[in-house]
């Protein structure tokens, strides 16, 4: 197997007519896997019949089950995805774009207006609206051609994720990569035809691959969760009831919001047998309550950065963790190796603390046309230097426990996790340097309240410091907290003193 | 009302909550708000929000916010 298609295929002739994705906040047309497999072709054919092969391809789509296809439309092209997202702030996307120089832009009507002004600022992008290229004819004879092109180590998406300088970073995720993520996820959570998943993380994140590829690969049944939903606590336990949601992969922050505001008083969900989570800590008052409205599910934390193809490491929740235990992030995949490291380059020893990297086939082929940061983060493997063998350090520093299983410490920097999302507290202060009237500024995470709190000095308002940091940063990073000080708190040697803020 | 406004106003300094009809609808507000805004609200006017209540007619505006707290505080 060499590409992400060939699930497609396979699903596409075994489940014809099976529902792949419904619902969504784009326009709502649900689609079997023969649609989205036929939608696909017809969108490759639109690509490649302009030539377009090994390129990457932007895609400005409202979640829904045509965004899907149009992933695998790049794919029958052999080019590569790039999500933007009508969430990203509009100087995101233009600084996307502007760094990944995309050949194409598929859109839906709705973002016309957006999207023919980013294709505009853009010399060579080809902006072509989702229906138009959705009722291309097929060219077979093109698309063969890419399969016989085409190899397993070929880019199958570039994501963006937080960087400190405010530049995002692209992370290019080849198939080969997604394939054994896939496969060794499938097999942890245990995914078949009969998986049922409701999905909550947005499609611009690798995170959205647990439920997109599963779905193809198994020929399972996704739903798109519509997103007003995660304010009405409710009525979304009362969709995934209805819908007969079995298997859910969502952040920590969309669990607790159900719990915390006391919705299993009135009614629990009644089908869901497999609920995983990742990437924060859940706190343990919370998950007691997620285990008694759900005795028969089966709990997973999942692990992993973005730079590793979404999940690494994984751990199902069996024996009773103490009180002030944390989670544990327990393994890695099956073709996965975790290598706990020391400063000194050595390999950290029993319940030795360690920066956690990691090894294997998940290792993405860093960041796109940025070969400096890429050298900084995926390096030579330092425990062998015979041969060339690239590692990735994911900056989080983790010990085993006295089971053996791995435990999450602490970050390196200063990156934070907020809502499932993983920050850069630099890129919020970049952002906050940019604004006309602000003197100095600090972001801080307040680690108790689960709160980004933004502090800062200057002539502007609240209120207009407040909108500029929306114009310039997803509305996941957007402080939760902004206050306006005389003066910023400063160490003796003139640093601002975020310790201080903290307290 | 006044506490209520204030209370909004340090979520979203820049809403004019006062106006503002479609505080979720709009999605001007997300879940992280809806999550804050009820433990203040429990804490600020002693009353329990119930999972029930949290619907788009009760959070659409700061008067159906205060309307919802006002028939909590009467049933109370």
């Amino acid at each position: 197997m060499r590409t992400l298609l060939e699930y497609l295929d396979n699903t596409a002739s075994l489940y014809p007519d099976k529902l792949a994705f419904a619902g969504g906040d784009g326009r709502e047309h649900d689609l079997t896997f023969s649609e989205l497999n036929a939608l696909s072709v017809r969108i490759g054919s639109f690509l490649a019949g302009k030539g377009l092969f090994r390129q990457p391809v932007a895609i400005l789509m409202e979640k829904s089950p045509e965004e899907v296809s149009a992933f695998f439309g790049t794919w029958q092209a052999g080019c590569f995805y790039v999500p933007l997202d009508a969430e990203m702030p509009k100087l995101r996307m233009l600084k996307i774009m502007e760094h990944v120089a995309p050949k194409a832009l598929i859109y839906d009507e709705s973002l016309q207006e957006l999207a023919l002004e980013l294709a505009g600022k853009q010399e060579g992008t080809v902006a072509v609206s989702f229906a138009e290229a959705s009722a291309c004819g097929e060219a077979p004879e093109l698309l063969q051609k890419v399969r016989e092109r085409v190899l397993d180590i070929d880019p199958a998406y570039i994501v963006f994720t937080s960087g400190s300088t405010g530049m995002p970073k692209g992370v290019v995720a080849n198939h080969r990569s997604v394939i054994d993520y896939i496969e060794t996820l499938d097999d942890a959570l245990g995914c078949s035809e009969q998986s049922v998943f409701a999905s909550q993380t947005p499609l611009y994140f690798d995170a959205c691959l647990k439920e997109v590829i599963t779905v193809i690969r198994c020929g399972a049944t996704a739903w798109f969760v519509p997103k007003k939903l995660f304010m009405l606590p409710v009525q979304l336990v009362e969709y995934l009831n209805e819908h007969q949601v079995n298997t859910i992969c969502w952040v920590v922050s969309a669990l607790t919001f159900i719990s915390s505001l006391k919705t299993f008083e009135k009614l629990t969900p009644m089908t869901l047998r497999t609920i995983a989570f990742g990437s924060e800590v859940f706190p343990k008052k919370q998950f007691a309550l997620w285990r008694q409205a759900c005795p028969e599910a089966v709990f997973f934390n999942l692990y992993g950065p973005t730079e590793c193809t979404g999940m690494s490491c994984f751990y199902k929740l069996e024996r009773e963790l103490l009180e002030e235990e944390p989670i544990p992030i327990g393994r890695p995949f099956p073709n996965t190796e975790v290598l706990l490291i020391k400063e000194d380059g050595s390999l950290a020893g029993d319940q030795e603390e360690g920066e956690i990297c990691l090894r294997g086939t998940c290792v993405t082929m860093g960041y796109y046309g940025d070969p400096q940061r890429t050298a900084e983060a995926f390096v030579q493997n330092p425990l062998q230097k015979a041969y060339a063998e690239t590692i990735y350090k994911t900056g989080d520093i983790g010990k085993y426990n006295e089971y053996g299983e791995l435990v999450f410490v602490s970050r390196k920097d200063r990156q934070i996790k907020h809502m499932g999302h993983r920050i850069e507290l630099g890129e919020i202060e970049a952002a906050g340097d940019q604004l006309e009237g602000i003197t100095e500024c600090a972001a801080v995470y307040d680690n108790d309240a689960h709160k980004i709190r933004f502090y800062y000095s200057g002539d502007l308002d609240k209120g207009s410091a407040v909108v500029g940091l929306k114009e310039l940063l997803p509305r996941y990073m957007v402080p939760n907290v902004t206050t306006k000080l005389e003066r910023l708190p400063h160490t003796p040697n003139g640093k601002i003193d975020r310790k201080a803020l903290k307290q | 009302m006044e506490e209520l406004l204030e209370i909004l106003s340090e979520l979203h300094p820049e809403v004019d909550f006062a106006a503002e009809q479609s505080l979720v609808d709009g999605k001007i507000l997300d879940s992280f708000d809806i999550v804050s805004l009820i433990s203040e609200i429990n804490e600020t006017f002693d009353v329990v929000v119930p999972p029930e209540e949290i619907k788009p007619e009760n959070f659409n505006s700061a008067k159906a916010i205060w309307a919802m707290i006002e028939k909590l505080r009467d049933e109370a």
